[in-house]
């Protein structure tokens, strides 16, 4: 469960977020978790569960809503736009090295059209801290 | 709260919390030696019981694996993902997750891989962990010069005038930026190394000491019992002793 780890992040990230916004108290939390690392939303809302124990007391009462986003690629060498059911990996190992690091799409995922590597992942990635929601101004 | 955060690069101080020197195996030119040192001299502060970490950060042509013969394989996974250990050593590699697959990067690619690996790779506690940096003061180095604060460089170079010239400009950098620098390396000697020396004192970093070129290191790649064997294991055994 690699999730943990990114999930701790978030808390991490949201600590900052509410250092600098002056905030005593986070009530939300608005994630957003990129189709290409295939995270499950379901999980991934109980990785941060999981992590919220150990973390600052401005997260203590946080809850959390995951939202998810598709995956958009755009070919540098012909401009087409694509999403993830306009490509094909060969077996669950590239799904799986492409879930540890989404840029790994590049080593096996390839243009519809042109067939290059050489593309940009415009949205749906990994994992964004989107904005957090609290109160008291510090 | 405005804009939306890439939380990753806030987990990476916790993650090297217990490391307690980060040193970039860099020195600008392609070829010169940087993943045979930096794979050897991890080798050798394993065998003096050090506790060392070796982060192969050229993705695009990994070569720690190869030059320590470790086998390439999933990471295990748990709250993080633990690098491979092998020989004592602690590695980590885009290999591991690549297969024989080529990795094309662009830089902004390159830096949100090595985002994601410093956020999620747990070293645990470490003497040493040596990067293996790809050629170059591109993204890479720019990257871990901004993200790693402890960072240190150890710059590799040989006699050529067209490596001299490349090591100068990247010493300079390193000492105007005031990145701490462990000193150069001499690597592939062949000379007198008096060109290597007059550039560490030009600018003003340590000479480490001298790998003579060893004809017999071909034959020794991915095999550690040959390669402690080698005379570049020896010097740089030497060298690790003084870590
Ligand atoms: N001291 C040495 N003597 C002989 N060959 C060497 C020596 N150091 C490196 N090499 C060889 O030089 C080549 C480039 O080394 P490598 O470590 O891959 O360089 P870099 O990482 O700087 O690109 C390899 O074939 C390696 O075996
Ligand atoms: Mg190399
Ligand atoms: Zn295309």
């Amino acid at each position: 469960m690699h999730e943990l780890a990114l999930a701790d992040a978030v808390m991490k990230a949201a600590l900052r977020a509410a250092e600098d916004a002056g905030m005593d108290r986070v009530e939300r939390l608005v994630v957003k978790v990129g189709e290409l690392q295939q995270i499950e939303k379901d999980l991934f809302e109980f990785s941060l569960t999981s992590v919220l124990s150990s973390q600052d007391q401005r997260l203590a009462d946080a809850s959390f809503q995951v939202t998810e986003e598709r995956v958009r690629f755009g070919c540098n060498a012909c401009g087409r736009e694509y999403g993830r059911n306009d490509i094909s990996l060969d077996d669950s190992d590239q799904g799986e090295a492409i879930h540890f690091i989404p840029e790994l799409s590049h080593a096996f995922a390839r243009c519809p059209d042109c067939g290059s590597p050489d593309f940009e992942i415009l949205a749906g990635r990994g994992i964004t801290l989107e904005r957090i929601e609290g109160t008291g101004d510090g | 709260m405005g804009d939306a955060l890439d939380p990753r690069p806030f987990a990476i101080e916790q993650r090297l919390a217990g490391v307690r020197r980060v040193i970039g195996v860099s020195g600008s030119k392609g070829g010169i030696g940087k993943s045979v040192i930096a794979s050897t001299l991890a080798l050798a502060l394993a065998d003096q019981d050090r506790r060392v970490g070796l982060f192969d950060l050229d993705f695009t042509s990994p070569s720690d694996h190869v030059v320590l013969g470790v086998d390439r394989s999933f990471p295990a996974e748990e709250f993080g993902i633990d690098p491979h250990v092998a020989h004592g050593i602690h590695l980590m590699s885009v290999a591991f997750f690549a297969g024989d697959a080529a990795v094309p990067l662009r830089g902004a690619a390159t830096t949100s891989a090595l985002l994601e690996l410093l956020a999620i790779t747990r070293w645990g506690d470490l003497d040493v962990l040596l990067l293996d940096m790809p050629p170059g003061l591109g993204d890479t180095s720019l990257d871990v010069i901004n993200l790693l604060p402890r960072l240190e460089f150890l710059l590799v170079g040989n006699e050529s005038r067209v490596v001299i010239e490349s090591v100068r400009r990247a010493a300079a950098l390193l000492t105007e930026l005031n990145v701490p620098t462990v000193g150069i390396l001499e690597n592939m000697r062949r000379g007198d190394g008096e060109a290597i020396r007059a550039l560490a004192e030009g600018v003003a970093m340590p000479y480490l000491a001298a790998i003579p070129f060893d004809s017999a290191l071909e034959a020794a790649l991915g095999d550690v019992e040959l390669l402690r064997k080698t005379d570049v294991y020896r010097s740089l055994a030497r060298l690790a002793e003084s870590f």
